[in-house]
């Protein structure tokens, strides 16, 4: 069970960080894409501690946040159906669709229940053969496997009365539409190293060559962290844009075959909406017409709802990183974990989640951005 | 086709799970709807109150509703002994005696019952604390799952000690006496089956042998917590509120046992937030903290007794908790909104 306390040794961090201060001598600007890694980030206080001027933006990978809102509108018209059990990952049910969220919904009597792998979903459906199950799936390239899993096995079991509104995103294409934007100010990329242990890394290959902008797989540690960044500075400062491995110990360049096949053969490649960005070209997972029968959203005609997001919510700049939680007017006043208007303080992904439970407050973050800006 | 969603607006707020779970919610609870039923309070919540008049003898009561009925380490039985005894222990009081209520739900296996009840009797009689009293109610199928536990404790305070949330003052040493988040990793791993049972079993033990070990160290023995629901977290927050003053600890030296840090890292949960029911903090005097750890290591509930922080001045900012970070940061850490993990005593 050693394979923590290496990862968060704190002269082995100074270390890090002494070599970063030494290496970088501009204020880069790098983006964490996954929300895993603004957690751990804001939570060790590693983005404080950068070079002076140089600094981290919080990229868009928090599966609950960038899941549409008319998904969670869909997902509570079908738990208040009658006889239905919604199934999800805990952190959904905290999520703010157009006129609640689905812990109110449980509250007032829908059957809504937490599971930890979709396969428990599939044996409740199993269970309780008089009941509609319905998973909440969700996620990037790291969840899509075991749902996929999920559906083969429902589908080997015969079972008629399981099915999943699916909502899968891709990271590569919200890449590239971050990279596309004339306001982007990343200059390098630390890559999800979970969803590389799945995807692997030829697809960024690509991203790499286009832009001219380093990406290193980068995992979930604070020590991961540290030396993902020093890594992306080390090929910032040389002038090259490669990608790179910092996490040899999850991920190779041809991520795992297996997963990849089980995705391929569940799901298919369609356009997504993001919350908070927008429609996205072929970014994300839908199912494919042969596995129809398990699509909730077909099953169920929640299609036509209304969506509409809290005016004040500013989670689209949040997600591209364009903007900090502290910059929005209503964080940590109307908008807590406790009261949310938007997804992003709802997940411990999310980056206003983190910087909340962090306690960062409008003036310390202001300096923080004010000292990028100057140097 | 819909063109309506068909949720109808939340048009009055109900009870959340999270109100139960020991943190932001439930405090909330406790001001806005249960303290202005009884006339309202002043002063800090604590977990035991000394009877008016009557100053040497404190009150405590506490229900249980833990789910799976019996867990790695420990039952609903001995939990309900546990939990009163140290509710009792950390206003520096020896248990006299404890009432019993039970709520049993119709259809429970009598062999069940019958074990929740030796595992109670036998946790008490280990105190050396006698049932005095009790109540039993049965209630149809489905009004209450299999059984619900109420215990009461009055207990008599060990001469010279008063500890309470608010006495906490700058400079004091914070101690803890043992590794954190192993009950609330061991009862979830064990309802949801997720595979940590055999490494993780629950701390519930009674606390009074080491507070009356405490005994010695008189006034200068300012406060004791023990970190149930909300965890250490939130019993920080709260002695660092009740007292005005600011906490800080080191992350460093906060003992999480290795299988605890993996079950949080798959399930997203913060050890500090997890429930404890067999540690406790305390804030003494500093030049008490090394005359109290040793004799807290000198019992082996206490054998890991470590000192993780300082209470400071409130500087601007009272009723802040904040820690070091392994690489050298600091943040803040906050009161936990609900809990993850519902039923979990």
């Amino acid at each position: 069970m050693k394979y923590l306390d290496e990862y968060r040794d704190p002269a082995l961090a100074r270390r890090l960080l002494d070599e970063l201060h030494r290496t970088a001598t501009r204020p880069w600007q790098i983006m964490e894409v996954c929300g895993g890694q603004t957690h751990t980030l804001v939570r060790q206080g590693i983005d404080e501690l950068l070079p002076a001027g140089m600094r981290m933006i919080h990229g868009p990978g928090c599966p609950v946040c960038v899941t549409p809102l008319e998904t969670l509108d869909r997902a509570m018209a079908v738990a208040a159906r009658p006889g239905v059990i919604l199934t999800s990952f805990g952190d959904m049910l905290r999520v703010p669709g157009s006129r609640t969220d689905l812990l109110a919904l449980r509250a007032r009597g829908a059957d809504v229940r937490v599971v930890y792998t979709p396969m428990d979903a599939v044996k409740l459906a199993e269970e309780h053969p008089d009941r509609e199950v319905v998973f909440l799936a969700v996620g990037f390239e790291t969840t899509a496997p075991a749902n996929a899993m999920a559906v083969l096995h429902a589908s080997r079991l015969g079972l008629r009365n399981f099915s999943v509104l699916v909502s899968h995103v891709l990271v590569p294409p919200a890449m590239t539409a971050l990279l596309e934007s004339p306001e982007c100010e990343v200059q390098a990329f630390l890559a999800a190293g979970h969803v590389c242990a799945v995807m692997g890394w030829t697809e960024y290959e690509p991203i790499v060559a286009r832009y001219h902008v380093p990406v290193v797989v980068t995992g979930f540690e604070p020590l991961d962290l540290l030396e993902g960044i020093l890594m992306a500075a080390r090929q910032l400062e040389d002038g090259r844009a490669e990608i790179e491995n910092q996490y040899v110990r999850a991920v190779r360049r041809q991520g795992n075959g297996e997963a990849q096949s089980a995705v391929a053969r569940v799901f298919q490649v369609t356009d997504r909406a993001w919350r908070g960005i927008g429609d996205l070209p072929r970014s994300g997972l839908e199912l494919r017409p042969e596995f129809a029968a398990f699509d909730a959203a077909r099953r169920y005609d929640v299609d036509g709802l209304h969506s509409a997001e809290h005016p004040e919510c500013i989670a689209g700049s949040i997600l591209t990183g364009a903007r900090l939680p502290t910059d929005c007017t209503a964080y940590g006043t109307r908008c807590t974990p406790r009261h949310p208007l938007g997804a992003p303080m709802v997940s411990a992904e999310g980056t206003c989640a983190a910087f909340h439970a962090a306690g960062r407050v409008a003036t310390a973050a202001t300096t923080v951005t004010a000292e990028g800006a100057s140097s | 086709m819909i063109t309506e969603c068909p949720v109808p607006r939340p048009e009055k707020e109900r009870i959340l799970l999270g109100h139960g779970a020991g943190g932001r919610l439930t405090a909330e609870l406790l001001e806005q709807t249960i303290l202005p039923a009884f006339g309202g309070y002043e002063g800090p919540l604590e977990d035991a109150s000394p009877l008016p008049g009557l100053g040497e003898l404190v009150m405590t009561t506490d229900g249980f509703v833990v789910s799976p009925l019996f867990f790695p380490g420990g039952d609903i039985g001995s939990l309900a002994v546990h939990g009163t005894v140290n509710d009792l222990a950390m206003r520096g009081a020896e248990p006299i005696a404890l009432s019993v209520a039970l709520i049993v739900e119709e259809g429970l296996e009598l062999e069940r019952l019958e074990a929740v009840l030796r595992s109670l009797g036998k946790a008490a009689q280990e105190v050396g604390v006698p049932v005095v009293t009790g109540d039993t109610k049965v209630v149809g199928r489905g009004a209450a799952d299999q059984v619900f536990i109420t215990t009461t404790g009055i207990g008599k305070r060990l001469p010279g000690l008063s500890p309470s949330a608010a006495r906490a003052r700058p400079g004091d040493a914070v101690l803890l006496s043992g590794p954190i988040g192993l009950h609330g990793t061991a009862v979830l791993s064990t309802r949801e089956g997720l595979g940590f049972e055999a490494d993780i079993a629950s701390d519930t033990r009674p606390l009074h042998r080491l507070v009356a070990a405490l005994s010695p160290l008189g006034d200068r023995l300012h406060v004791l917590r023990d970190p149930t629901r909300g965890g250490l977290a939130a019993a920080l927050n709260e002695i660092a509120r009740d007292s005005a003053v600011a906490v800080v600890i080191d992350e460093g030296t906060v003992p999480v046992p290795e299988p605890v840090a993996a079950a949080c890292d798959i399930l997203g949960l913060d050890p500090l937030h997890v429930a404890n029911e067999g540690c406790m903090v305390a804030l003494v005097a500093p030049d008490a903290a090394e005359t109290a750890l040793a004799a807290l290591r000198s019992f082996p509930e206490g054998s890991g007794a470590v000192r993780i922080g300082d209470a400071l001045p409130a500087d601007g900012h009272p009723g802040r908790v904040v820690m070091r970070t392994a690489v050298g940061a600091r943040r803040v850490v906050d009161m936990p909104l609900g809990e993850q993990l519902p039923r979990i005593c």
